[in-house]
This record gives structure tokens, sequence and C-alpha cells, in this order.
């Protein structure tokens, strides 16, 4: 197999807050390989954001990188220097947010606004206008060269995204990341959007990041599956592995609690009880254990650590 | 009903706390303090002629100097004290209540009514505040009362206006409309509700309103159509000093340094009290 | 866009009717006759018969009222008292200088305030941002007359390096714009550091935003996410600003005028009212007052050419 676009290894990021030191992110570990789609899963507050920023590098000031590295494509991301990093950001990294009513500049055209992001390229205007509408050609924007001269406004969320998506893959890129693209649409846009997406990571071959607490689609679309809990991996594999056969506590409380899998109509929806731990002074041992069902001893003394193959977990109690 | 003593105890508090908020404090009570006790303070009579000691620089006798006609400056810098202060109580105060009813009646009133004083304000609002000051001092001629009078006319729309919004902001929220459910008269509301919330925000635009008041009475002194001769005021003071700059430049000097001290003071001061009732203000309308 | 443009310009144009009938009716609301008014001291009964008959002045109100704006159409504006001269006439002629000297106050001012505003917003409390943060509360509230004065006596007439007086050689550019330096510092010293405050509390404001974000994500360099896309958004409220400034610029360029001994509209109205000149005085502050509202509306009209989320009614934020 060839060498993993993304190696994330024994990543560590804090905060430096009021309180104290809040530990977003602990020993985190995951690769992506060369076209693969990697699904992210984890209540608020499990790091997902830190994740992202600490790949792209755009953390906030207040934010330290404890230890680890991010290694794409033999560099590692976290020592490079700031133009080498600006260099990579929107050519071979790409990234779609999550909100697509705020995420687009609200008095530039589209047009301007995807050909501003060509400004590395040689190429004259009307090349990097061509680019721009054949990319929102393919995500499904109708009439494109008449959206170029729209502005943002103009446009439905759905149709917003889609642009976010046809700028992201513009330069196309080794990794697109997706935080949570589809989580402001309605179920049925959600369909469209995944679908396209689907159909465009086919065609371009670049490997996807894909954040969402949306399990249904994480199911569909991704080929691996990452779930986090607490600023930690608790359980990662391949997707059908993982949710027909979860290892981790963790991860059957969130299958069972997942609104979609209801089967009898009820008025109470289950929820995992309990609330996160406080990440300024992390307990020892396993970060779940105050919500588990089935800890042990062992678990209030020591952190469990990730073990397994390729469907690996991290949990003393072995569940079969 | 809020308590009201509580919030003046704290924004005292908060002033305090604020460096350039103290510093116009304090210059503001300083100004207060030397105007008033001017008959105290002031060395020599403001009107005094001595034409043989005119156009001197600071002296042991006249510490601002003297002007073309011998009167000691800084005598009259203080006594012009009294005249700034008299326009600004004056014209803020009547400009206020009038602008208070006008506003309430705006918000609370029926739409036309409504309408017709929105377009008389903005028609207000469109003169150049000093062309049309100018305007009619040429038909009635120049006095003080005159100034006072225009200063008035023309800082009603302003404070018109944020009574206006805040009454319109105000007349949909549920404790009203269960006031007015329970039969409470309109006047009651807006003396209880209305007011209490207009308070704050109208005490701070009065605040910063002081600079520009005093601003325009000296303005239309400094061009003669103010004050008459030989009350000093120190827009007059500066007129004079104008004609004889070349001599000294002591009376412009003098002049302008109450102008700067004044419009300091009351803005930084005003600043600083917004800064403290403004998040008060949004605390107060969450709880209730 | 064309309705925005319509229904603001219908507005500007029923204040500025009013406006009119304002100070028409002002000469009404006078004691005594309007001619006595107009004429002031100089009342004689043949003087008073003779500006009856030229200017209609014993007819009823509502009449001359329309005959007033019916001559206003034409450009018409009275006769001076003194010299017969159309007033309008007297008034274009000075209207440039004061045009003139506003422009160079807020052009001035923006030249300066905007890029100040940014860096202090990049520079967050630097000692140039602290430092704007003072200026811009202090001078923007001081009388411009003052500052004017000052000005005046310490760089015109004890360093020499300003003329104190005029409008410079006409033809000579470089003369005028040498006796237009000190006026217009007057008039737009306050607002460089109330614009580099506006500029810089949008801007922390902006820089904060998702498409900010974005923007970096992309890799887009700093400068350019600094200038061409946070900026073109902060600036807005300062377009706003600007165009209700020019009304209190218009009083301090009248100040300006009489400090410096400059022409124009101010002093060309100073003069009238101590003349009792009084449609001198009228047209002058109608004049001005239309100025000044059609720069309020031009303001308007550009701020939304620049954020198009203003142009269908909506609001920007």
């Amino acid at each position: 197999m060839a060498e993993p676009v993304l190696d994330i290894r024994d990543l560590s990021v804090s905060y430096d807050t009021d309180r104290g030191r809040l530990r977003a992110l602990r020993n985190v570990s995951f690769p992506i390989d060369p076209g693969q789609i990697v699904g992210i899963v984890g209540e608020s507050g499990c790091g997902k954001s830190t994740l992202i920023s600490a790949i792209i590098r755009l953390l906030a000031p207040n934010a330290r990188v404890e230890n680890g590295s991010i290694l794409f494509k033999e560099n590692d991301l976290l020592q490079l220097d700031d133009d080498a990093m600006r260099a990579l950001r929107g050519v071979d990294i790409s990234m779609v947010f999550q909100d697509p009513m705020t995420s687009l500049n609200p008095v530039m055209t589209i047009g301007r606004q995807m050909t501003n992001i060509q400004y590395r390229d040689d190429l004259s205007a009307a090349d990097k206008q061509a680019r721009a509408i054949r990319l929102l050609d393919r995500v499904g924007i109708p009439d494109p060269e008449e959206h170029l001269k729209r502005y943002p406004h103009h446009l439905s969320g759905g149709m917003r995204q889609r642009v976010a998506i046809a700028m992201a893959l513009m330069t196309k890129p080794a990794l697109l990341i997706a935080d949570e693209p589809t989580t402001a649409l309605d179920a049925t846009l959600e369909l469209q959007i995944i679908g396209r997406l689907q159909q465009l990571q086919r065609d371009f071959g670049c490997a996807v990041l894909f954040i969402s607490h949306h399990l249904g689609v994480i199911v569909e679309l991704c080929d691996e599956v990452v779930v986090m809990y607490a600023g930690e991996v608790v359980e990662s594999g391949p997707v059908r592995d993982v949710f027909l056969r979860p290892k981790h506590p963790y991860t059957r409380k969130l299958l069972e609690c997942d609104p979609a899998r209801i089967e009898e109509a009820t008025r109470n929806l289950p929820v995992i009880a309990g609330g996160l731990p406080d990440l300024v002074s992390v307990p020892d041992g396993c970060v779940f254990r105050s919500r588990c069902d089935v800890a042990i001893d062992t678990c209030a003394r020591d952190r469990p650590a990730l073990e397994g193959r390729s469907h690996r977990s991290a949990c003393h109690v072995d569940v079969p | 009903m809020s308590a009201q003593p509580g919030i003046i105890a704290e924004t005292f508090a908060g002033v305090r706390k604020d460096p350039l908020g103290m510093i116009g404090l304090v210059i503001v009570v300083v100004i207060f303090l030397a105007t008033i006790f001017a008959s105290l303070l002031a060395p020599h009579d403001p009107l005094e002629v001595d034409v043989y000691n005119r156009l001197q620089g600071p002296t042991w006798q006249h510490w601002l100097g003297t002007d073309q006609l011998g009167r000691d400056v800084l005598s009259r810098v203080l006594y012009g004290g009294r005249i700034a202060l008299k326009v600004a109580l004056v014209a803020i105060v009547v400009a206020m209540s009038t602008g208070l009813l006008l506003g309430m009646l705006a918000g609370f009133g029926p739409r036309w009514l409504d309408r017709v004083l929105v377009v008389c304000f903005d028609t207000m609002r469109s003169f150049p505040t000093i062309m049309f000051a100018l305007a009619v001092v040429a038909l009635i001629g120049p006095s003080l009362n005159t100034v006072i009078g225009v200063i008035i006319i023309t800082s009603i729309p302003s404070y018109a206006r944020i009574v206006r919004t805040q009454t319109h902001a105000l007349r949909g929220e549920d404790f009203i409309l269960a006031e007015r459910a329970m039969g409470a008269s309109t006047a009651r509301i807006m003396g209880r509700h209305i007011l209490p919330n207009i308070a704050a925000p109208l005490f701070v635009m009065a605040s910063m309103d002081v600079p520009a008041v005093v601003g325009i009475e000296a303005g239309l002194s400094f061009l003669g159509l103010g004050v008459s001769p030989p009350t000093p005021s120190w827009g007059s003071i500066l007129n004079d000093g104008y004609s004889y700059l070349r001599n000294s430049p002591w009376p412009i000097i003098a002049g302008g340094i109450p102008l700067i001290l004044i419009t300091l003071g009351f803005t930084f001061f005003g600043e600083s009290l917004r800064d403290i009732l403004d998040p008060k203000l949004r605390r107060k309308g969450e709880s209730s | 866009m064309l309705k925005f443009i319509t229904q603001r310009s219908l507005l500007a144009l029923l204040i500025l009717v009013l406006a009119v009938a304002l100070l028409f009716a002002m000469i009404h609301m006078m004691p005594g006759d309007p001619a006595s008014v107009i004429l002031g001291p100089r009342a004689t009964p043949e003087l008073i018969a003779e500006l009856n008959q030229r200017m209609g002045l014993d007819q009823p109100m509502l009449v001359q009222l329309g005959r007033f704006y019916a001559g206003l159409a034409q450009g018409d504006l009275g006769l001076d008292v003194f010299s017969n001269r159309a007033v309008a006439d007297i008034v274009f002629e000075q209207l440039p200088y004061t045009i003139i000297l506003v422009l160079a106050a807020i052009g001035g001012a923006t030249l300066l305030g905007i890029p100040l505003g940014c860096f202090s917003a990049i520079n967050r409390n630097s000692l140039l941002d602290r430092l704007t943060a003072v200026m811009s509360v202090a001078f923007i509230a001081i009388p411009s007359f003052v500052v004017a004065l000052y000005l005046l006596l310490l760089l015109a007439v004890k360093w020499r390096w300003f003329p104190a007086m005029g409008a410079g050689e006409s033809g000579d550019l470089v003369d005028q714009a040498h006796h237009l330096a000190l006026p217009a510092l007057a008039l737009g010293l306050g607002w460089v550091g109330y614009i580099a405050r506006l500029v810089r509390a949008s801007m922390l404001e902006v820089m904060e935003e998702n498409h900010i974000r974005t923007a970096r994500a992309f890799g887009l360099p700093e400068h350019t996410i600094v200038i061409h896309y946070a900026l073109r958004i902060a600036v807005l409220p300062t377009v706003t600003i600007l165009g209700m400034g020019i009304g209190a610029m218009l009083s301090g360029a009248l100040f300006a005028e009489i400090v410096f001994s400059r022409p124009g509209i101010g002093k060309l109205l100073h003069e009238a009212v101590v003349t009792r000149n009084y449609p001198v005085v009228m047209g002058s502050v109608l004049v001005t007052t239309t100025f000044f509202v059609l720069s309020t509306l031009i303001s308007d009209i550009i701020n939304a050419m620049l954020d198009p989320r203003l142009r269908e009614g909506g609001r920007s934020s």
C-alpha cells in the first residue's frame, strides 16, 4: 500500500485558558490513505475542530501543540514555516466549512472569490474564470456563468455549500477536509450534496476527511471511521466493522442513541447519561469511565491504549 | 421598578476605575467650581479697563495677560465660564425635556403623528447648525437668548429621536401590554417604564452634548453674534484676540484653553458613562 | 437598486421642500412686514414700496411661497438687497471655494484615518493604537475654530510656514494648495482620529468572521485578506459617517473661512448676516442645506453600492 497522504501521529494540543491548560487533544493518531474517505464522529467538545485547525495550522493564538506530528506527503506540517504552510492551503489541502451562510465573503461576487483563490496560478483571467465555471458545473450549479456574477446572499444555503465545494476542489487537492458540511442543511439537500461529493471524490481521486455527527451519512460516504471522545481516539477502523461490531462502549452508546435507528415510536430518545469530563483536569485512567456501564477497576487507573490491527479500540474491557 | 440609587452608586464606582473617565470628571468638577466661585477667584474685575497695560503677556499681576482694553484675561475667562455653563444648562435641560415629550409622543402616539414628527425632525436636522443659527440671527438680531433658543431648537430632534426609538422598542414588549391590559394609563406607562429605561442614554447624550452646545455659543460669540460686549464669553475673548492677533497671542491662547478643557472633560466623562451604562442596559433588558 | 435610489431621492426632495418653506416662513414670523424685515435698519417708505413691488411681498404668503418655489426651479434665488445682483450668481461664485475646502478636509482625513485604523486593528494596544484612541476622542469634539485659531497662531503667524490669509493666486495650483493646507487641516484633524477608531472597531469585528477564516484556509496572503477582504467591509460604516459628517464640516468650514480669511459661502453668509442682507442669507443657507442633503443621499447610495445586502432594503447588521 502506498504511503498515507496524511498521517497524524500522537498529536496533543492544548489551550491556555483562564482556568488553566485545557487539553483538547491527547495522543490522537490515525492515517488517511490516498483516495480514502475517512470520517470522524463524536459529540461537541470531542476535539474535532481543534484537530482540523491543527492540520491546516490555523489554531487560535492561545493554542499550543504539546507533541506529535502531522505528516503530509512526508512533510511534518507542524514543522513547516508559515510561507510553506500557506503554499499548501487551498492547493494541496482544501477545506469546506460548516456554515454556508457566513463562510463566503458577503461583498464580493462568487466569481471574484473563485478567481482570487487561483492567484498562484499563471493563468489569464479568462482561463481562471473558465475553470471556475467548469467547477460550478461539476457541483451541479445551473447556469454557472450567471452565478459568477452573483453575490453569496443571492444563493440558498445548499447552493452556497456547492460553491464552497467547487472552490475547494478547484486545484485538485490531495486532501479535502469537510467540517460538517451538511449539518446546516435539511435532510433532502444533505443527501444530494453527499451524493455529489461521492461522485466528485471518485472523479478527482482526492482523500477526504469528513467530520459529522450524522452516523447515517458516515456509513454512506466513508471508507474508514474514527470515533473521538473528549479529545481522544476511542475507536477506529473500516466503517462497517465499527458500526456493525462496535468494540468501544462509547461507540455502542452512540449507535444506540442514533435517532435513525430507533425502531419504535417514542417520546423519549435515549441519551448517554452524564457529561463530558473537564478537560482542564483530565481524570486518570479511561476518559469515558464516568459514563461507561461496563467499567472495571483497571479503567480508573490505567489509560487504555488503541489496540487492534485494522479495527482498533481503546478499552480494557473486551466486548465480543 | 429598578433601584435607582443602586445604579448611581455603581456608576460612580465604574467611573472611578476608568482613568480617562476620572480625568474627565475631575476636569468637569474643577470647571464647575472655578465658574461658580469666579467672583472669589478672579483677581480683577473682568470689565475693568486699563489702557496703559493693554495687550501684555503673562505677568504676576495678570497671569494670562491683558486684552486690547487692558482687561485681565484670566478674570474674563473665569467669568466667561458662567456664560458657557448657563447656556449649556438651560439649552440642554429644555431641549432634553421637550425632546423627551415629543419622542414619547412619536413613539407611543398614533402613526400619523409619528410620521409628521419624524419628518419635522429630519427637516430640522438637514440644516447645518451654524448656518441655521446665522439665518435666525439675521432676522432677530444677535443676543445670548437668541443663541440659546437656536441651540434648543436644533438640539431637540436628536433627543427626540433616541426617545422615540426606545419607546418604539418597548411599545411591543410583553410587560407593557400586560400593564395596558390591567388598565394602566399611557401617562403611567410612560412615567414608570419608559422613563427609567431612557434616563441612562439621555444622560450620556447630555454629557456628550455639553461640548457641542458650549462650542456653538462660543462660535457664535466669536462671530460677534452672541453675547453683547463687554460681557465676557470664551468666544468673545477669542474674537477680541483674533483682531489683535499680531500684537499679542495670549487672549487667543487663553480663550481656547477652557474650551478645550470643557470639551475633553465632558467627552471623556460621557464616554466613560456610556461604557458603564451600556452593558448594564443590556443586562437589565435580559432580566426583565 | 433603482427603486432604492428613487425612494431615497424623493424623501430627500421632500425634506428640501420643507426646509425651503421653513426658511421662507421665518421671514413672515417676524413682527412687521417682510419688506421692513429684509431691509432692516435701512427701511424707508419708498424702499419698502419698491421692494414690495419687486418681490411681490405684499401678496398672500402662500402665493409668495408658490412664486418662490417657481423661481427656485428656474434657479432664481432672489436679488441682493444692496447690489441687486442675482443671489444665485453671488452664491455660486463662492461655493467652489467651500466645496474644495470640505473635500480637501475629508480627503485628507480619510487618507490618514483609514490606514491608521487598519494598523491599529492589526497592532492592538501598540503605542500608536493607544495614542490614536485618546486623540480621536479629544479632537473630534474640540470646536474646529479653536483648532483653526491655534493653527493660525502657530504655523502661520509665529513660524510662517503657511500663509495666513486668502485662497492663493488663481491659476497657481501650488500656491492655492499652500493656502488650502491649514484650513483643511483645521477642519479635518478631528476626523482623522474618529475615522481611525471606526475603521479599527469595524476591522476587529470583520476579522473574526467566518469568511475571513475561509480566505485564510485557501492560503491567501495576509495583506490581501486584510486589504481586499476585510477592509472592504470595514470601511462601509465610514462612508455613512462621512455623509452625515459633511453637515458638521459645513459649519466648521464657515469658521475656517473666517479665521483664515478665505473666500467661500461661510464668509459670504457671515457678511450677509452682519449687513442684514437677508436674500443672500437665505440663498446661502439654502444652498448649503441642499449640499448637505445631497451628500447624505449620495453617501447612502454609495453605501448600498458597496454593500449589496443593503440594496433590497435589507440591513447589513
